[in-house]
C-alpha cells in the first residue's frame, strides 16, 4: 500500500496583525493551517514572545523570577530597555498592575505618565494591560492609549463589562485589542461580534481566551484555543480568525510548583529550574494549541521558547 | 476502511439466530460497526467474513503492552486527533535512556533514579514507566552487559533495547523473554534478522526508517516486517528535529485515524534527547500533546519529571469528565485556630481558582473543598448537590470545629439564598455571603481585615 500524506487543507486563514512602528514592526498570524503545519500550508510569521514588566516593583512575583530583574525593576523605564537592549525582547507587555485598587492604587494620569515614559524609550512593540479590575481598567487604558497615541500597540484587556470604553480608545489612538472572555470558545465569539458591532475592524483584535498554568486548567484553554483555531480555518468563521495570545507568565509564577522551596518539597527539585520549566511548558503548550502572541517572565524560559520555536519553523 | 453496519451486516449469515444475544443480524452489525460487541458472539460467522471483519474492526492504532506484570504499559489504541473530540485512551511512557557507555555504579545511579521518579498527583501515581537501553558503545558485549544488570537489578522495568546490531539484541532479548521488551530495531537492512529475534523471544519490534526515507520507507518496512509474522511493531520516521516530529507525528495520525491506514497504524516512538535540557523537555512537550507513544529522555531531573508528568496528565483527562479533587479541609498558609474557613466545590478548576485566589490575598485560611462530583458551584447547587442540609454534614463530619475557635462559614456568593437554611442546620454556626467570583476573594479578605 503506497502512502500518501493525508494533508489538510483550510477555507479560513488567521488574520495578519501588525504591531509596533517603523523597523521594529512585528506581524503575527497569517498562517492558512494549525500550529507550525508548514509542511501542508503557509505559515508566514513565527509566533510573538513579549516580556512582562510592571509599572510598580514586582513584590508579589516569586524570588526565581523576580531576580533577573532585581538591577532595574525599580523603574519601568530601566526594566523595558533592559529588556529590550540586553535580552534582545522583541517586544514589551507592560502591565499596570500598580492601578488595581487592592494594590498602589495609582491613578490613570500616573498610568499614562508611566505609558509615556516606556514607549518613549523603547523601539520595539508595546503591550499595554490593565489590572484586570473591569471598571479601573476602563479610566486607566483610555488614558494609557492616549499616551501611546499611534504607536500601533495592543491595549487591553476589553471584557463584556468593559469593552465599549476600552475598543473605543483603541480606535481613536490606533491601537489593536484584546478581547478577553474566560475559557469558552462561545463567549469568544460573541465577545468579538459585540465588539465588532461598535465599528471596530474584526482584524485588529487579538483573543484571549484566558490562560491556564501547567496542572491547573492547561487542558481547558489547550482545547478552547484549539478548537478556535479549527473554527477559524476549517469552518472558516470570520469572527474566530484572530491571532491568539496566552498571558502565560502571570498564571504560571503564582503556583505551588513556580514557588514551593525544594526544602518543604523534596520529591519536586530544584525550585528556580521547576519554576523556569513550568512557565516554558506552559507556553510551548499554549504556541502548539494555537498562540500567536505570548506573554512570559523568566528570561531562561523565554530564551528556551525561542530556541523551541526556531527548531518548529 | 472500517466499515459500516451495513457493509458489516452483508458479510454476516442473515439467519437472525440470536446466539449472539442480539435480536437480528442487522442489530448486531450495527453494534460491531460501533465497536460495542465482539465477532466472536457470533458462532456461524464464515472464515472469510472473520478475516475481512477482523481487519477492519481492528483499532486504528494497534494496542501494544510493553512489560508485564504490574508495571505493564499500555500505548496505541488512539481514536482521535483532538483531545476535546474524545479522551485520548493510553498516556504515553517516558523511558530514560542509559548508555551502554556508563559503569556499573552509573548505572545503578540511573536505576534508582526510575524507582524514585514516583510523584503523586491529584490522586494519581505519575513516573518514568520504562528505561531505553542505548548501544552507544556498538560493542554487543557492553549492550549484553548492560542489559544483564537492568534484568538483574531492576527485572520489574520495562525496557526498549535499542541496537541495530543482531547479537546485541539477541543477547538482550533473550534476557528479556516473554517479558515483553521492544526491541529497536529493525530497519531497511536488518529487518528480516530482527523479526526472528523479535519472534522468538516474543517482543515488540521498533521499526526506524531512516531520516530521508520517512514515512514512506516507515510504511513498507511495516508492511513487509508484518509479512513475516510479526503484529506488534512501535515506528519511528527518523524525525529528529521538532518540526519533523510534528509533521510525521500529525501524518502518521491522521493516515490511522482518517484513512485506517494500517502500515502506520502503531505506537509512535520519539527520542527527544538533547543537549539542552530544557530544549529536551519542550521536545518532550510537543512529543506528549502531538501523539508520541513512547518518549525517550536523556534525564529525569525531578522538576522535568514534575512538569512533564502534569502535562502528561492535563493532555490525557477526559474532556466530558469535570476533573475533582479530594473532598477535605484543605489549608491556605498556615491556618490558626482564628483563621477564616471558606467553602466551594470539587470541580478542580474551582478549587485551582479558590485556593489561588485565596493565596493571593494572603491571609491563612481553611478551604473546604466538598465533593460535588466535579461541579462547580453554580451547577452543583441547581443540581443538588451543594444544598444547606449536605453542606452542614459535610461541616460537622469534617473536624474543622476542633481546628477553629469560631463558628464562621463563608459561602460563595453564587449561594447567598442558601445562607438563612445552613445556620438553621449548623446549630452555633454564621454563615458570611463572599464573593461571588473568585477574584473578588483578596479584596473581600482584605476589607474583612480592617
Amino acid at each position: 500500500m503506497a502512502f500518501i500524506p493525508p494533508k489538510e487543507t483550510y477555507p479560513g486563514r488567521v488574520y495578519s496583525v501588525s504591531i509596533g512602528t517603523g523597523q521594529k514592526e512585528i506581524t503575527v498570524g497569517g498562517e492558512n493551517v494549525l500550529s507550525f503545519h508548514s509542511f501542508e500550508g503557509t505559515v508566514p510569521n513565527r509566533p510573538l514572545i513579549a516580556h512582562e514588566i510592571q509599572d510598580v516593583p514586582p513584590t508579589d512575583w516569586p524570588e526565581s523570577v523576580q531576580k533577573p530583574y532585581i538591577d532595574v525593576y525599580a523603574n519601568p523605564v530601566s526594566w523595558a530597555k533592559y529588556c529590550q537592549d540586553v535580552l534582545n525582547a522583541k517586544a514589551i507587555a507592560l502591565r499596570l498592575i500598580g492601578t488595581h485598587p487592592d494594590r498602589e492604587n495609582r491613578s490613570a494620569e500616573e498610568a499614562a505618565r508611566t505609558v509615556k515614559e516606556v514607549v518613549d524609550s523603547i523601539d520595539i512593540p508595546l503591550i499595554i494591560l490593565g489590572s484586570n479590575h473591569t471598571e479601573k481598567d476602563s479610566s486607566v487604558l483610555i488614558a494609557a492609549a492616549e499616551a501611546s497615541k499611534d504607536r500601533n500597540c495592543i491595549i487591553g484587556k476589553a471584557q463584556e463589562a468593559n469593552y465599549k470604553t476600552i475598543a473605543a480608545a483603541a480606535v481613536a489612538n490606533n491601537h489593536k485589542l484584546i478581547a478577553m472572555s474566560e475559557l469558552d470558545i462561545n463567549l469568544s465569539k460573541q465577545l468579538n461580534i459585540l465588539i465588532t458591532q461598535m465599528g471596530f475592524d474584526k482584524e485588529k483584535i487579538i483573543i484571549d481566551p484566558m490562560c491556564s498554568a501547567l496542572g491547573y486548567g492547561l487542558e481547558y484553554t489547550y482545547s478552547v484555543m484549539e478548537r478556535i483555531r479549527l473554527a477559524g480555518l476549517a469552518q472558516n468563521d470570520p469572527t474566530m480568525q484572530q491571532p491568539i495570545m496566552g498571558d502565560v507568565g502571570m498564571y504560571v509564577w503564582k503556583v505551588k510548583e513556580t514557588i514551593a522551596d525544594e526544602k518543604d518539597v523534596p520529591l519536586w527539585g530544584n525550585t528556580e529550574e521547576r519554576g523556569i520549566t513550568w512557565e516554558a511548558v506552559t507556553a510551548i503548550s499554549m504556541l502548539i494549541a494555537g498562540a500567536e502572541i505570548l506573554i512570559m517572565r523568566h528570561p531562561k524560559a523565554i530564551e528556551a521558547i525561542e530556541k523551541m520555536i526556531d527548531e518548529l519553523m | 476502511m472500517a466499515l459500516t453496519g451495513v457493509e458489516i451486516f452483508k458479510l454476516l449469515p442473515k439467519t437472525n439466530c440470536k446466539k449472539c444475544g442480539f435480536p437480528t443480524c442487522l442489530a448486531f452489525a450495527m453494534k460491531l460497526a460501533q465497536r460495542q460487541a465482539s465477532l466472536d458472539l457470533c458462532p456461524d460467522v464464515s472464515e472469510e467474513a472473520r478475516q475481512k471483519l477482523g481487519e477492519a474492526s481492528a483499532p486504528p492504532v494497534r494496542p501494544i503492552t510493553l512489560g508485564t506484570g504490574e508495571s505493564a504499559v499500555k500505548m496505541g489504541e488512539e481514536t482521535v486527533l483532538f483531545r476535546h473530540d474524545k479522551k485520548f485512551v493510553n498516556p504515553c511512557v517516558f523511558a530514560l535512556g542509559i548508555k551502554d557507555t556508563l559503569s556499573s555504579e552509573e548505572i545503578e545511579k540511573k536505576i534508582d533514579e526510575v524507582r524514585n521518579s514516583v510523584i503523586d498527583r491529584v490522586g494519581q501515581k505519575l513516573k518514568i514507566d520504562a528505561i531505553a537501553l542505548l548501544n552507544d558503545s556498538g560493542s554487543p558485549e557492553k549492550f549484553g552487559n548492560l542489559a544483564k544488570i537492568l534484568s538483574e537489578k531492576a527485572p520489574e522495568i520495562p525496557v526498549i533495547l535499542c541496537t541495530t546490531n543482531l547479537s546485541a539484541a539477541e543477547t538482550s532479548a533473550k534476557l528479556y523473554a516473554d517479558r515483553k521488551p521492544v526491541i529497536y530495531g529493525a530497519n531497511s537492512e536488518n529487518f528480516e534478522e530482527m523479526s526472528k529475534i523479535a519472534k522468538n523471544y516474543r517482543a515488540t519490534l521498533g521499526i526506524a526508517a531512516s531520516s530521508s526515507g520517512g514515512l514512506n520507507e516507515l510504511s513498507e518496512l511495516t508492511e513487509k516486517v508484518k509479512k513475516l509474522g510479526i503484529e506488534d511493531m512501535v515506528i519511528d520516521s527518523g524525525a529528529r528535529k521538532a518540526k519533523e516530529i510534528l509533521e510525521h507525528n500529525t501524518l502518521i495520525r491522521r493516515a490511522a485515524i482518517k484513512k485506517n491506514f494500517k502500515p502506520l497504524g502503531y505506537p509512535i516512538i520519539t527520542f527527544a534527547q538533547r543537549e539542552d535540557n530544557l530544549l529536551e523537555t519542550l521536545v518532550a512537550a510537543l512529543g506528549i500533546t502531538k501523539y508520541s507513544s513512547i518518549i525517550v529522555l536523556s534525564s529525569i531531573e525531578r522538576w522535568k519529571n514534575l512538569a512533564l508528568f502534569t502535562l502528561r496528565q492535563n493532555i490525557y483527562t477526559d474532556p466530558q469528565v469535570p476533573m475533582q479533587v479530594e473532598q477535605k479541609i484543605y489549608k491556605i498558609g498556615e491556618p490558626t485556630e482564628e483563621s477564616p474557613l471558606l467553602i466551594t466545590t470539587n470541580f478542580s478548576l474551582t478549587y485551582f481558582i479558590v485556593s489561588g485566589e485565596v493565596e493571593n490575598s494572603k491571609v491563612a485560611s481553611y478551604l473546604a473543598v466538598m465533593d460535588c462530583e466535579g461541579l462547580s458551584v453554580l451547577t452543583a447547587w441547581a443540581a443538588g448537590k451543594f444544598t444547606a442540609s449536605k453542606i452542614a454534614q459535610f461541616i460537622k463530619e469534617s473536624g474543622i470545629e476542633g481546628s477553629i475557635k469560631h463558628r464562621e462559614l463563608i459561602i460563595p456568593g453564587y449561594v447567598a439564598i442558601l445562607s438563612g437554611s445552613i445556620e438553621d442546620k449548623l446549630e452555633g454556626w454564621k454563615v458570611t455571603v463572599g464573593p461571588r467570583e473568585a477574584n473578588g476573594i483578596p479584596a473581600f479578605m482584605k476589607s474583612r481585615m480592617k
